[in-house]
């Protein structure tokens, strides 16, 4: 018999005492929680838990994205960034800035050598100041948010879900999915949080809202 | 080296009873500093993150649903997570105990050719000794969690679940630092301070080479959804997404009873974990992944199902819920015996109240007889326990077993097992009760000075040690009823 | 209502006065007190310890000598919590079904002593006095097994005279745990040592609580410090009156 066989047996043996007519596919789950605990308008409470994590929040109306996008980085000192396909150009400084693409694919060594990354990402969350990244369009492979010291990530305040619950109902499971909630950080040391660790030490944010809104 | 394993890896092989294992942790002022200053800390921290949720006790009532419904079912859900991670291009591994387990994860590193891998923390790894079985196979492999690095650098036993270097604080790490980072790869940079950042940036510098040219990563999940094969890994640092993506071959070794139905029940779990073990509305980082994805990450990724003792505990109907721990480690954190103790004390990968519960069944509670007495049954980690594993009903049920297994292997009868028949032939009947009292009020004044009795032999000694006890009064309540009020009763 | 009082094997050896307080504070109030004189023990020591076949002989005992009653008082928590959480296991597990049905009856009807003042006879003020500085102890069994909340205070922010001081950390075990102060005395002796410096910084004249196990414990060390701290059951509180010389 398999390791298998014997493993799944041990476990139905186990649950003798399960009645046959208990059926897996109606699972009496009481779903009593909320959907979202936003309470205030989603563009400021999203604002406020991102700054909770010591990472920079920047709200912004769309036509000034580039010019945004360009003070922060300069702010930073930095000249040039990975820009993962898909990024929007609109978004991206005039002047002295270079681009950096990801074709040929770059290896870990040049990604943690050019230590700056702009990205989009797939949904953000509010209430807990998330922001999920899963490859797509602007956002690139993985490890091209995850080498480089310096993140930042572009948000569309439409993108922004009010909970957890409103988030992982837009999320596409198929896709690498990374949840992003602040720079790294370490709870290790007395379990008192610090920030920077391995993943990049610096997240600025930028919301971006619809022209006429702001 | 981080210690022999005995009985299917989790527990310290030569670890002393609980009681004498505790005495000595007692005894070090400074880690009962640590760990008061730690867990004061992260008890605050959490009160605050959940009681930030109206819903707290909906979440939570979730939560265990999900759980224990899982585990009802655990063949199907298993079932269907490996159809899920196959067609996502997955491989799925089974085994049955913690030998298996090592073999399979040697067998697939050696067909890589790699000699050094890289490990996420992970508490399955942990308890099968894996790092010990690699190491016996040519194969070293780096702890790339801060904590794991502190207890790997300090040949040391892990005492926490989420921070297993609780233990230390930050001058003890940074000495371990300066020492220690030399003989694994970086040193520690010149003039090393015991500022936390400093700390990490030393931890940062250190593995970030080592990063760059895995080939290799193993790690643990936090979560595997049935329906669409999605592994997740919940952490803080970073070196989880390093691990997770920069290596062409990832190797997942996940306890059976990770298996959630759906890719949508994270809604709950992710907001559970978070707010209970760091006491965080989120983690930093969360990563979930589905098999492999051309041109991103791993292209081989292989999950191992590990049994290792989970479906003994499965067949216990009381006991099972032991099952549902999502590894927070908000019992540990508000147990006042783990406070004072410490996790090493428990002589088992899986310390505190959880690993009171968890390790005698994983391991059969002859094995670990003393733990399910390691507790004053308090009900804080109940409260605590963000899926509601009612840990003293489940520490009765083991003492209740403990007491058993002792009895089966033994001609006569402990001295414990006859002073219990003793009391309940008293107890039965209330004239010798109150036979008993009288006898006792006699026996406690001849004891007595000034109305107490200091020290006492035997198993009151330790009783004795630090408290008085009062000298039983002349007239029991019975004997006060008799002649005040009796004449008054129907 | 045909209210008994359950005194507890261990109040009624080591502790009438407890017993005494309670008939005092319910005759003052307008109730007549039964004292069942075949009544002996919850069986919380054996089922605690492992021992959970020795119990059972204890839970029939009990249904029968209290299964008569409107209410079963009792001054003790950590005993309520035993019949309540833990009698219903103990019949499931190895009595009959007659036995089953008559725990299943009597459960809801046992009262620790503030939760039937609170609850039951709905009163908070119960004409006491008592002119010290009084720190209470949430037992673990009051405030995580019966959930008592703040029942305990109230009533004792209702005693005249007396003024109650808030305890640092209160909601932490004593680490009494009935034979855990034996088999892992240490352990046992370290937190009582917290517990007893946070009662010693309050500087409380006199610390009360719902159950005299942990009082005997913290007592035991208090005493042995030479703390001049007194403890008191919580029912001794409400019984004293002005006349009394507290
Ligand atoms: S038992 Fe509950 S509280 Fe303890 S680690 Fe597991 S999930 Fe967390």
């Amino acid at each position: 018999m398999s390791t298998r066989d014997t493993i799944l047996g041990r476990a139905r043996a186990a649950l003798g005492d399960v009645p046959p007519a208990e059926r897996p596919e109606e699972a009496p789950i009481p779903r009593g929680y909320r959907r979202s605990h936003a309470d205030v308008p989603l563009v400021e409470l999203f604002a406020e838990r991102v700054a909770d994590y010591r990472a920079t929040v920047t709200v912004a109306p769309e036509h000034q994205a580039a010019r945004t996008v360009g003070r922060l980085l300069a702010d930073r000192g930095l000249t040039r960034a990975v820009v993962p396909d898909g990024f929007p150009d609109a978004w991206l400084p005039g002047g002295t800035f270079t681009r950096l693409g990801d074709a040929p694919p770059r290896t870990p060594a040049e990604l943690d050598g050019i230590g700056a990354v702009l990205s989009t990402c797939a949904v953000a969350i509010a209430v807990t100041g998330t922001i999920v990244l899963d490859a797509g369009p602007g956002q690139g492979r993985r490890a091209l948010t995850l080498l480089p010291d310096y993140h930042l990530c572009v948000v569309r305040a439409e993108q922004i879900a009010g909970d957890v619950p409103e988030a992982i109902a837009l999320l596409d499971p198929t896709r690498p999915l990374t949840f992003v909630s602040g720079p790294s950080a370490t709870s290790d040391i007395e379990l008192d949080r610090v920030e920077g660790v391995h993943g990049p030490r610096t997240l600025d944010v930028i919301i971006l809202t619809s022209t006429e809104e702001a | 080296m981080t210690g022999a394993m005995g009985a299917r890896g989790v527990v310290f092989l030569g670890s002393p009873a609980f009681p004498d294992a505790a005495r000595t942790a007692l005894a070090d002022d400074r880690l009962r500093a640590n760990l008061r200053r730690a867990t004061t800390t992260i008890r605050d921290k959490r009160l605050a993150a959940t009681g930030e949720l109206d819903d707290w006790e909906e979440l939570r009532a979730a939560g265990e649903a999900i759980k224990r419904h899982t585990l009802r079912h655990l063949p199907y859900y298993l079932e269907r997570l490996e159809e899920s991670v196959t067609a996502a291009g997955g491989t799925v591994h089974w085994a049955a105990d913690a030998a298996e387990a090592n073999r399979i994860v040697t067998e697939l590193i050696r067909a890589t050719g790699a000699t050094e891998i890289l490990k996420i923390k992970s508490m399955a790894t942990q308890e099968i000794g894996l790092n010990e079985a690699l190491a016996d196979a040519g194969v070293t492999a780096c702890e790339t969690d801060l904590a794991e690095l502190i207890v790997q650098l300090g040949e040391d036993r892990p005492s926490h679940i989420l921070v297993p270097a609780i233990h230390r604080n930050r001058g003890e790490i940074r000495d371990l630092f300066a020492a220690e980072m030399g003989h694994w790869g970086r040193p520690a940079p010149e003039g090393l301070t015991d500022e936390p950042a400093a700390l990490a940036e030393a931890a940062r510098l250190h593995l970030r080479e080592k990063f760059l040219r895995a080939e290799v990563a193993v790690s643990g999940a936090n979560f595997a959804c049935a329906d669409t094969g999605t592994v997740a890994v919940v952490e803080s640092e970073g070196n989880g997404r390093m691990c997770l993506t920069l290596p062409e071959t990832l190797i997942t070794v996940m306890g059976i009873e990770k298996v959630l139905p759906a890719f949508t029940d994270l809604e709950v779990f992710l907001q559970l974990l978070p707010r209970s073990s760091t006491g965080e509305r989120m983690n930093p980082y969360t990563s979930l992944w589905t098999g492999t994805t051309p041109g991103d990450g791993p292209s081989a990724f292989h999950l191992v199902l590990l049994d290792n003792g989970r479906t003994d505990t499965l067949a216990d109907e009381v006991g099972r819920q032991a099952l549902h721990c999502i590894r927070c480690s908000a019992c540990l954190n508000v147990c006042p015996v783990y406070e004072r103790t410490g996790g090493h004390a428990y002589g088992s990968v899986y310390p505190g109240p959880i690993g009171a519960v968890l390790t005698p069944q994983l391991v059969g509670v002859e094995h670990a007889s003393s733990l399910p007495f390691a507790s004053t049954l308090c009900g804080a980690c109940y409260d605590a326990c963000p899926v509601r594993i009612n840990i003293p009903e489940v520490l009765t049920h083991l003492r209740a077993k403990a007491v058993e297994a002792k009895a089966g292997h033994r001609r006569l009868p402990t001295l414990e097992a006859l002073a219990m028949k003793g009391a309940t032939a008293v107890l039965v009947s209330p004239a010798r009760l109150g036979l008993a009292q009288r006898a006792a009020s006699l026996g406690g004044r001849l004891l007595s000075r000034r109305g107490r009795i200091g020290r006492l032999p035997g198993p009151f000694r330790g009783w004795s040690d630090t408290r008085d006890t009062p000298a039983p009064p002349a007239e029991s309540f019975r004997a006060w009823w008799r002649a005040n009020r009796a004449g008054g009763q129907r | 209502m045909r209210i008994a009082l359950f005194i507890t094997c261990f109040n009624d050896t080591l502790f009438p006065d407890t017993g005494r307080a309670v008939v005092t504070v319910l005759e003052r109030l307008g109730h007549q007190v039964e004292f069942p004189e075949a009544q002996t023990c919850c069986g919380q020591m054996q089922f605690n310890t492992g021992y959970r076949p020795d119990a059972v002989p204890l839970v029939s005992g009990f249904a029968r000598t209290f299964g008569g009653y409107d209410a079963v008082v009792t001054p003790s928590a950590s005993c309520a919590g035993m019949v309540r959480d833990n009698h219903p296991v103990l019949a499931e597990q190895y009595g009959r079904r007659q036995l089953q049905q008559d725990v299943a009856e009597l459960v809801p009807r046992v009262y620790e002593f503030t939760e039937f003042l609170t609850e039951v006879l709905k009163v908070e003020e119960v004409g006491a006095a008592f002119p010290r500085r009084v720190a209470y102890h949430p037992t673990c069994h009051s405030l995580r097994g019966l959930r008592l909340g703040d029942r305990p205070e109230r009533l004792l922010r209702a005693v005249r005279g007396l003024e109650l001081v808030e305890l640092p950390r209160a909601d932490s075990c004593c680490g009494f745990g009935g034979t855990f102060a034996l088999k892992n005395a240490d352990t046992s002796a370290a937190m009582l040592a917290d517990k007893t410096a946070a009662i010693t910084a309050v500087g409380a004249e006199v610390l009360c609580a719902a159950d005299n196990s942990c009082l005997i414990h913290i007592g035991g060390g208090l005493s042995r410090q030479g703390s001049p701290v007194r403890t008191m059951h919580l029912a001794e509180i409400l019984a004293a009156t002005e006349g009394d010389r507290g």
